[in-house]
């Protein structure tokens, strides 16, 4: 006979969750495992010798490119002597102001970074994360996405998403030939929200270049790095090969962010017995030596086999915090689904919503999860008010805030005609009223009617192939009646031109300001120091429509 | 009205009668009839020429140190649907394993460049499947099957006919598949410990070995 207790405790959500204990020795283990390498480096005239306990002729290339390009060769014999747990309380505590941390942890290596995150608690990283952060005020991006890849309703949902308050906004293709519509439309949509939305689609890498190249995109974040060279090379890549690529951003003024996160070489069965932060951490040494500004990371798309062992949650912030103290710009995550358990989902987010990261969210689904193209977000757009109900309960910032209806739909509607007629003024199939009559009040793609889905891909190939710029959406805006929503497309180019966001943590304020890690750093130092939420930012957090004025009884 | 099972018959009949199709015999599957499927090494594989061959190509772990997949349907079975499905098109299946990679794509890819149609079906022990074409780069693909715990054995026997199609030149409509966004919860860090064991077997530079397959 069984336990109607554990019958009712078989049956909750967690229950379905996949779980496995810890096996070292292949590298499923998130940290502290005695597989790790033993921190070491020897450096001779300038170069580095010896890594970690490996010499330089036994480097892998991730040693040599790490040795040659990531560490601050200048201060590391210094901040390597220190020991580790003097640099974890140095982070926590918040008398040591951010740079000074940074000077030691830019200097040591990738075993030692993982030694010194393997003394701390959730509750510690969380402190260290709050004064580490690149940014001093956090923000959120989202992703944008359907399964018709129905342009209308991805730049209604952007523009939605704008004024809900993401920064940056990714958006995905169901079938990739759509990729210029996509993108297009999310850049279009999100700055009807917002002046000063950056945008970014994600697809194959030359593909996503090219898009960036002519304009249709404004940053990058799909550049995959990994922390052994067996996987790397199944990419066919090397940590040169991406670097150059990240050049290829910088040249066009391009914002661009690598991603890694753990559990991924342990997924593709080549761990190499080190444990999941051992092996993150070498990917963002990689990143950091590659002059990229910042990361996407936080396990992402593995989330399932960090969270699928012991501590992994903890594990995720760690390498967050890791990226920050990296002096990289960081998006959190916090994306993909790990659980059909709402709580496991909110917990697992707080590590990154208390303390705030520059993107929490990377990203945030702004359309059902049955939209997401990304295989589902770990927060969707049924969820919008539990995010805000969150904020107001803690006061924290978390980068949105609470609308009301009507100025969503009028900001859809908008974004929808925008599309029409861009889409008219290029010659591209027709976008009908009832079309953006749809995508004004849709919730997901099954509200949306469907499109001739041939004549689409076709149009968007001849687009690409007469050489269509982000010029001619300037030029089709403006002409088709809609001159504010090309001013602000034309203000991204102009910054893009100036090279001006390719700053550590860029965002754009809607007057078109740069906002980074170099004129608003986090200058956190305790009680009231760093960022503080404003009254009037403080009023927006906490005016939920639906809360009961006292003055109306 | 109650319909029965012969008036359902004959109606389908007349309808095919009226559109003036033959009713085609089914092609006689070994595969399909079998009880259980067993495997035998008999050396290294060869280039195929036969151009009505598809070559299924397992992981080093299947049918051998792994019996059944992600979701527990047996290898015998999911081999047994695979092989019923080409061989539904009128085709040949030949069987290799691999050992130099775990990849799916290595596997697939791999396999389809002995293949004498150019076409192969590569399928890791946790289930993941590909078809794969020899003129393809290796990480592209003619249809891929990621998501293990969501295919089912009629979608197995789906994959071997789309790859009997491929290799017959013609140009049928993908397998369908199902999308889950709580399969990665439920099953990815399982999804890893198979890959690990899998990958335990990976013996580099290994040349893939043909495998008889006999039906009981």
């Amino acid at each position: 006979m069984r336990s109607k207790r554990f019958e009712a405790l078989d049956e909750r959500p967690v229950k379905k969750d996949g779980f496995v204990k810890e096996w070292p020795e292949v590298g499923l283990i998130a940290m502290n495992s005695e597989g790790d390498p033993v921190p070491s480096i020897t450096i001779e005239n300038g170069v580095i010798t010896e890594l970690d306990g490996k010499k330089r002729e036994d480097f892998d290339m991730l040693d040599q490119f790490i040795a040659d390009y990531a560490i601050n060769v200048e201060n590391a014999e210094e901040a390597m002597a220190m020991d580790s747990l003097d640099i974890a309380r140095m982070m926590v505590d918040f008398n040591v102001p951010r740079e000074e941390v940074i000077k030691v942890t830019t200097a040591v290596t990738p075993a030692k970074m993982t030694e010194v995150l393997g003394k701390m608690t959730v509750l510690e990283m969380m402190m260290a994360q709050t004064k580490m952060r690149a940014r001093l005020m956090p923000s959120n991006q989202c992703h944008v996405t359907n399964v018709k890849d129905n342009m209308t309703q991805i730049a209604a949902d952007a523009a939605e998403a704008a004024i809900r308050g993401f920064d940056e906004m990714e958006t995905t293709v169901g079938v990739a030939r759509y990729a210029p519509f996509n993108a297009m439309a999310i850049m279009v949509g999100s700055n009807v929200g917002r002046p000063g939305i950056l945008t970014q689609c994600a697809v194959e890498e030359a593909t996503e270049l090219d898009l960036g190249m002519r304009g249709y995109t404004a940053y990058a974040e799909t550049i995959s790095v990994y922390g052994t060279e067996p996987v790397f090379m199944d990419g066919d890549d090397t940590p040169y090969s991406k670097a150059f690529l990240a050049s290829s951003y910088a040249s066009r003024g391009l914002k661009m962010r690598f991603t890694s996160g753990s559990g991924s070489e342990v997924q593709m069965g080549y761990a190499e017995g080190k444990s999941m932060l051992y092996l993150e951490a070498r990917c963002l040494y990689v990143t950091k030596g590659a002059g990229v500004q910042g990361t996407q990371n936080g396990s992402v798309s593995c989330v399932g086999v960090p969270a699928g062992v012991p501590g992994g949650i903890r594990e995720i912030l760690a390498e967050n915090l890791l990226a920050a103290c990296l002096d990289l710009e960081c998006a959190s995550s916090n994306d993909q689904t790990f659980t059909h358990s709402d709580l496991r989902r909110v917990a697992r987010s707080l590590m990154q919503m208390v303390p705030g990261t520059d993107y929490i969210c990377s990203g945030y689904s702004a359309t059902p999860n049955y939209d997401n193209m990304f295989a589902g977000s770990n927060w969707d757009a049924e969820d919008y008010d539990d995010w805000n109900v969150i904020q107001r309960d803690l006061k924290i910032d978390g980068g949105l805030q609470p609308v009301d209806e009507e100025s969503v739909v009028q900001a859809r509607a908008k974004a929808a005609r925008a599309m029409q007629v861009l889409f008219r003024e290029l010659g591209l199939p027709e976008i009908t009223d009832e079309e953006v009559e749809a995508a004004t009040y849709a919730n997901g793609s099954q509200d949306m009617p469907d499109r001739d889905v041939a004549a689409d891909l076709k149009a968007a190939d001849e687009m690409l192939a007469r050489g269509v710029t982000a010029i001619d959406f300037i030029q089709a805006l403006d002409r088709g009646g809609m001159p504010d929503v090309a001013r602000s497309l034309y203000n991204i180019l102009v910054t893009k031109a100036a090279g001006d966001y390719l700053h550590t943590a860029s965002k754009l304020s809607d007057d078109w300001e740069v906002i980074s890690a170099v004129n608003y750093p986090n200058n956190y130092s305790g009680p009231t120091t760093g960022y503080q939420i404003s009254d009037e930012r403080w009023q927006e957090i906490q005016d939920i429509p639906w809360a009961v004025d006292p003055e109306s009884i | 009205m109650a319909v029965n099972e012969q008036m359902l018959q004959s109606i389908i009949e007349e309808v095919l009668r009226e559109m003036g199709t033959e009713q085609q015999a089914p092609v006689l599957s070994a595969a399909a009839q079998a009880g259980k499927v067993e495997l035998q090494p008999k050396g290294e594989a060869k280039q195929g020429t036969a151009s009505d061959e598809v070559v299924i190509a397992l992981a080093p772990a299947f049918a051998e140190f792994q019996t059944e997949n992600i979701v527990g349907i047996p290898h015998d079975q999911i081999l047994k649907e695979i092989i019923a499905g080409i061989e539904e098109e009128g085709l040949k299946a030949r069987v290799v394993k691999i050992y130099r990679s775990s990849d799916v794509a290595v596997c697939g890819h791999d396999a389809a460049e002995l293949s004498g149609s150019g076409v192969a079906i590569g399928v890791q022990s946790k289930g993941t499947s590909i078809i794969h074409q020899k003129d393809l780069p290796q990480l592209s693909n003619l249809e891929l099957f990621p998501q293990a715990p969501l295919i089912d054995l009629e979608t197995y026997r789906a994959i071997g006919k789309n790859a009997a199609k491929y290799a017959k030149g013609e140009a049928p409509a993908p397998v369908p598949v199902r999308n889950d966004q709580m399969a990665r919860p439920a099953y990815q860090a399982k999804a890893a410990l198979l890959h690990i064991k899998e990958t335990e077997h990976v013996t580099p530079g290994k040349r893939p070995v043909e495998m008889e397959v006999i039906f009981s």
